[in-house]
């Protein structure tokens, strides 16, 4: 075996492809015909079809969530560290599943794929999707694997916001949702940054309105842009401090536009890479579900109302360093939770990475999830 | 692992089954486990201690990880039926602050705390020495406890900040202790309420 796989780890992983026929209605007031998702498994469901978690992705990531690729070991999912036998969210105990949303550009159908109406790729013509429909379409993937309750969905950010809003749409198809360095809704600052994202895209001379496939280009400049304002909100200023400081490339100051500070060429670098891979009109879209999600908004703004309905169990998990989604915010959904009397656990991790900690292997943060869900999988039928 | 403290069955003693119950400082939240055995009560903690969150966990009760020299900011009035302050008192800063944050939290206060005017302790002290003993187990340099008390301490407190005591029940090595109770108790645990509740009530029903 490779000597660079990380250990426990699932091992190789194949995706899968589900397609659905049946009409799916959209929050927007406009329907997608058809639609096929993507998506792994680890793990085994076993008889009782009890223990299946559902682990929903955020902006960039998909539903490669764990274990590699045999043609590309390098290809490790998003969120091997957590994933895996004997790992805290264990595959020897749970049936684990990753799923690219729909509108997404890993494979399940998004703006890149071909609208079998007109053969083209749909582009600019794709719906605004929101967490809502996420979690439908979601919801329409646990009946075609014939679960009819998760054991838990869980998610960090936005894969936060898609567990909490499971609690809400679909109170009875799971036992307990694990939010995630999540937040009730996008402050205007958050907005803000979405929206400085939005327009470096938005006008990159080849974004072309959207349909830049058709015209054999994409809005490389844009996404670098938008993806380089997205990474400086996920890292904390300690972090970015203690990581790059004022150092300079070349030892000194060059009086040029070329990066010279270490923080220059990271970002430029993390920018770079991301518009490799990642479609513009996705992000465009995502980044516009994170905009308006909002479960108070139908209420008057009164967040417990929204999740009178919600039976789970929750984990709320906040970092102490997270000004994007702060724990302030997490504090907002554990008081409506508390409201409703739901059991709730909170953990308010004191780490210094920002909202980039989610993703990270912090021990007491891998250790409350754990213990949370060796909880859950002693209770399960 | 230690059988429950022995202030656990005095406070259990003193609650209405199925209670709603918020315990300060919950630890790793064997309190709410016996409490939830026993009387059925529902119940959420908050502790700060990293370490012990994962313990509340396995222990099976509803853990929030916040500070509580913060304040119950995020607690409703009268959210809770009894809110539990369980040997933390003596530990905290601001200990006025949560006694009265409490009272706006929880229609009954219950709080324990070591009594720092047991004899023993009164003897160490009369031979120049701080007491160290197995309710006050730190050297002075060593200690969390900031803000010591004797029983009558604590009554005087109560009276002159309009908080009420139900009921005061003197411990020592589990038993209770109701004569010279400031000189044999070694645990003390009260009862109280707020004045100004108390009398808005009538009016409430």
């Amino acid at each position: 075996m490779d000597s660079s796989i990380p250990p426990r780890s699932l091992g190789p992983v194949t995706p899968q492809r589900a397609a659905f026929a049946e009409p799916l209605p959209l929050r927007s007031g406009r329907t997608l015909a058809a639609y096929e998702l993507v998506y792994e498994t680890y793990g085994t469901l076993n008889a009782a079809r009890s223990n299946a978690i559902l682990v929903c992705h955020a902006l960039n990531a998909s539903h490669h969530v764990a274990g590699w690729y045999a043609d590309d070991p390098q290809d490790v999912g998003w969120w091997d560290n957590i994933i895996g036998p004997g790992k805290p969210v264990d595959t020897d105990r749970f049936f684990v599943i990753g799923v690219n949303n729909l509108g997404g550009c890993f494979g399940s159908t998004g703006p890149m794929s071909i609208d079998p109406q007109t053969g083209q790729p749909y582009g600019s013509t794709f719906p605004v999707v929101t967490v809502e429909d996420w979690v439908a379409a979601q919801a329409r993937l646990a009946d075609h694997l014939g679960i009819e309750r998760f054991a838990a969905v869980m998610g960090g950010s936005l894969g936060g916001m898609q567990a909490l809003s499971w609690t809400r749409q679909f109170p009875d198809r799971l036992r307990h949702a694990l939010v995630i360095a999540c937040a009730p809704n996008l402050s205007a600052q958050n907005i803000a940054f979405n929206e400085v994202a939005r327009q470096a895209i938005l006008t990159d001379p080849d974004f072309h309105a959207g349909d830049y496939l058709a015209h054999g280009l994409t809005p490389v400049r844009g996404l670098r842009v938008a993806r380089m304002v997205g990474h400086i909100t996920y890292l904390s200023d300690d972090a970015m401090a203690s990581k790059f400081g004022r150092q300079l490339r070349a030892g000194r100051i060059g009086y040029s536009f070329d990066p010279e500070f270490q923080i220059e060429s990271y970002l430029g670098y993390q920018g770079g890479k991301f518009a490799e891979y990642f479609d513009a009109n996705t992000y465009l879209r995502i980044t516009k579900a994170l905009d308006y999600f909002d479960p108070a908004f139908d209420f008057d703004g009164d967040l417990s109302a929204s999740l009178a309905n919600a039976r789970a169990g929750f984990l709320v998990i906040s970092f102490t360093t997270d000004w994007r989604f702060a724990p302030e915010r997490s504090r907002e959904i554990v008081q409506a939770l508390l409201r409703n009397q739901l059991d709730v656990t909170y953990g308010e991790i004191d780490a210094p990475h920002g909202h980039d900690a989610f993703l990270l292997d912090d021990p007491r943060y891998h250790a409350l999830v754990r213990a949370y869900l060796e909880r859950v999988h002693g209770a399960l039928a | 692992m230690k059988g429950p403290r022995a202030d656990f069955a005095v406070i259990a003693g003193r609650m209405k089954p199925g209670a709603k119950v918020l315990d300060l400082g919950c630890g790793d939240g064997s309190l709410l486990r016996y409490l939830r055995e026993s009387l059925g009560v529902r119940g959420y903690g908050i502790e700060l201690d990293d370490a012990k969150i994962p313990t509340c966990v396995k222990n099976g009760i509803n853990v929030l990880q916040m500070d509580l020299e913060s304040g119950l900011s995020g607690f409703d009035p009268e959210s809770f039926d009894y809110v539990i302050l369980s040997l933390t008192l003596q530990a905290m800063k601001n200990s006025e602050r949560i006694l009265a944050e409490m009272l706006r939290v929880g229609r009954e206060g219950i709080v324990s705390f070591p009594n720092f005017g047991y004899w023993r302790n009164r003897i160490q002290l009369a031979l120049g020495r701080m007491p160290v003993n197995d309710d006050f187990p730190h050297h002075w340099y060593d200690t969390p406890n900031i803000h010591l008390c004797t029983l009558s301490d604590f009554e005087a407190f109560c009276a002159e900040r309009g908080i009420e005591i139900l009921e005061r029940i003197a411990l020592h090595e589990g038993r209770e202790v109701s004569m010279l109770a400031n000189l044999r108790g070694s645990l003390a645990v009260y009862r109280f309420g707020s004045d100004v509740h108390r009398i808005a009530q009538p009016f409430a029903a």
